[in-house]
């Protein structure tokens, strides 16, 4: 972090409590505010994690509920539900990863390459729409697109003649696999070109005249000198994205849930979410809860490493 | 084949080629940037042609992008039956309310670890961002929000999220970045105190930061509705996005979206829900154009680590 980086002055560094209170009391004031939130909404609930280590029952409280150890997480891990989630969760975060990962490289590599700034302005504009509408919107929109009967992509895929029967976009799971990722791509594809342009920003266009002098194509300019600029921000943001492969969107599940896809839409979140409000089933929802948060956590710690040791800026 | 083309570039060196080629380039782009336009627009259209026409049209799946007997109908039972309504008018309470105390609690944070003197600054850095890496998840979190009482409150949509170590540091990298030292320190020179600096110096140079973060506040709790699905159970505290997932998340085609029993829908079920979601998005699809410069410096300020 910045503090260790930057060295404050060695005079200021050794000032006693009671000056620099006397000093800054304003500002410690302020501070009070969110160090108040964090303890109340954040920190009191960590205590609540000990019922990992119990047979929590929410009509006898942390005080009348049984210790059981780590039997809980036997249980876990025995758990045959936990184990189709767990592996639902990986398995989509990687393929969400793969697919959605590229894209916005693509597009920021297309909309750099374009000569008409209104043209890109507009377009730009556009393609940030989706980021911005919520999952409950980009979900009942998409069911209403897709129904099999009378959605209008199918009902316009009938009429051309391309199809026979309606195609179940998000009603039979394998379909509902590959509408739920490109959905993803689609949302975030516009938004995640801002970095990217950014960093294209950053390329001095010496190298680009000089390509063009010596006579480079445009793929040879894009591989040889665009890519190759923008390399450390791909990095960085790739290594970013594998911290949250443990990671899982209650929303963007929930709103794409149907009894015929729950094999493939019954991930982490939707585990802890049911098993913990809906059965009631407290601890073992805050332990596979625990056991994703410690992963996660894990991962973004290995992801700093990872990524300090090429050479790039550290997460942390 | 690279290498090819590279020596027959050499030889015809009178630049027209080089205008030719890039033109067919251009069109490939332009072509694929259309059509993903198209699939971020066109969805819209379709869904507000549907939700203003008449029943046998859209019946007869006749609606693509424009309406065939225009009515309106259905957002008339919308405003007729008034839960949406008021749905709608209670979320922008709720979010004006979270915006403005985000703001406060944002600038209370930041603005403190922004200064290099203070003492303790790494530690109350590192208090403030652990619950960003890490969280007690659902369940003692839910367990906690019931102690405190606020399970069916308007107050756990609101105070739990507006400290967020995200946009805290967006706004420290920005006042270490762009609030030169100097300026502070000839004010504090000058008698000013640290309230008077912040007030007066700090916050006047940070309008475009103060407003790119209250812009995420604000879509950020409009567009969110998973907390409203777990701490929420009466119906007059819920937002519209939950209650829009309430009224169309299912899949089947059977299903009916009935807004009360009490009022005559005349609208089927199809038209009722398009002007339902065209409801719950118009607001965002109007302002968003306008918004987006501001969304777009924020991402960048907070890429620049600080």
């Amino acid at each position: 972090m910045s503090a260790k980086s930057v060295k404050a002055p060695s005079l200021r560094e050794s000032t006693s409590w009671k000056k620099a209170l006397q000093r800054d009391w304003h500002l410690y004031l302020m501070l009070l505010v969110p160090v108040a939130l964090v303890i109340v909404f954040n920190y009191a609930a960590y205590p609540g994690l000990r019922m990992v280590f119990m047979d929590y029952k929410p009509a006898k409280g942390y005080a009348g509920s049984k210790w059981v150890g780590w039997e809980t997480f036997a249980k876990v891990f025995r758990d045959k539900d936990f184990n189709r989630a767990l592996k639902n969760s990986i398995v989509f975060n990687l393929l969400d990863l793969l697919i959605s990962f590229p894209m916005p490289i693509i597009l920021a590599l297309m909309l750099n390459e374009l000569r008409f700034p209104r043209f890109k302005k507009v377009t730009q504009t556009i393609l940030y729409l989706p980021h911005f509408l919520s999952w409950v919107i980009v979900g009942s929109v998409a069911y209403q697109l897709f129904k099999p009967s009378s959605g209008i992509v199918n009902v316009l895929m009938k009429n051309w003649g391309w199809i026979e029967e309606g195609i179940p976009f998000l009603t039979e799971k394998n379909h509902w696999a590959v509408t739920y990722l490109l959905i993803g791509v689609w949302q975030g594809m516009g938004w995640g070109t801002i970095i990217y342009l950014a960093a294209i920003t950053g390329i001095s266009g010496e190298l680009y005249e000089a390509a063009m002098i010596d006579g480079a194509s445009r793929m040879q300019r894009i591989w040889h000198i665009t890519l190759p600029g923008i390399r450390s921000t791909i990095v960085v943001l790739l290594i970013m994205n594998l911290g949250k492969i443990m990671g899982s969107n209650f929303e963007r599940l929930d709103v794409f849930a149907n009894t015929q896809v729950r094999d493939y839409q019954y991930q982490l979140a939707i585990y802890i979410y049911e098993k913990g409000l809906a059965n009631s089933k407290f601890s073992m929802a805050t332990a596979v809860g625990l056991f994703q948060s410690l992963v996660g956590l894990m991962l973004v710690l290995i992801s700093d490493r990872f990524s300090k040791a090429l050479g790039e800026d550290g997460l942390l | 084949m690279a290498r090819n083309k590279e020596k027959e570039f050499d030889t015809i060196n009178d630049g027209s080629h080089a205008i030719r080629k890039f033109s067919i380039g251009d069109f490939i782009i332009i072509l694929v940037l259309v059509i993903l336009c198209a699939t971020c627009i066109l969805p819209f259209i379709h869904l507000a042609a549907k939700s203003i026409s008449s029943n046998t049209a859209v019946m007869q799946k006749s609606v693509v992008l424009l309406p065939k007997g225009v009515n309106f109908d259905a957002y008339a039972s919308i405003f007729q039956d008034g839960t949406l309504v008021h749905s709608f008018v209670y979320s922008v309470g709720v979010v004006a309310l979270f915006t403005l105390l985000g703001m406060i609690a944002c600038t209370c944070a930041a603005y403190p670890l922004s200064k290099k003197r203070l003492k303790g600054r790494t530690f109350f850095t590192i208090l403030l961002m652990i619950p960003m890496y890490f969280n007690a998840g659902l369940i003692p979190t839910y367990l906690l929000y019931k102690n405190l009482g606020m399970l069916n409150t308007m107050w756990v949509l609101i105070l739990p999220l507006i400290y967020s170590s995200y946009n805290m540091l967006i706004m420290k990298n920005y006042f270490q970045s762009n609030i030169p030292d100097s300026l502070e320190e000839a004010a504090f020179l000058d008698g000013a105190s640290n309230f008077q600096i912040l007030f007066q110096i700090v916050l006047p140079l940070s309008l475009p930061i103060i407003a790119t973060l209250s812009l995420f506040y604000a879509v950020g709790r409009w567009n969110a509705y998973a907390d409203n699905k777990y701490y929420i159970t009466k119906e007059a505290l819920k937002m519209i996005q939950y209650k829009l997932y309430q009224l169309v998340s299912s899949a089947t085609e059977a299903q009916t979206a009935t807004l009360s029993e009490a009022i005559e829908v005349t609208s089927t079920p199809e038209v009722l829900q398009a002007a339902c979601i065209m409801f719950a998005t118009l607001p965002i699809i109007c302002i968003y154009p306008f918004l987006q410069k501001y969304f777009v410096k924020g991402v960048m300020v907070g890429a620049v680590k600080g």
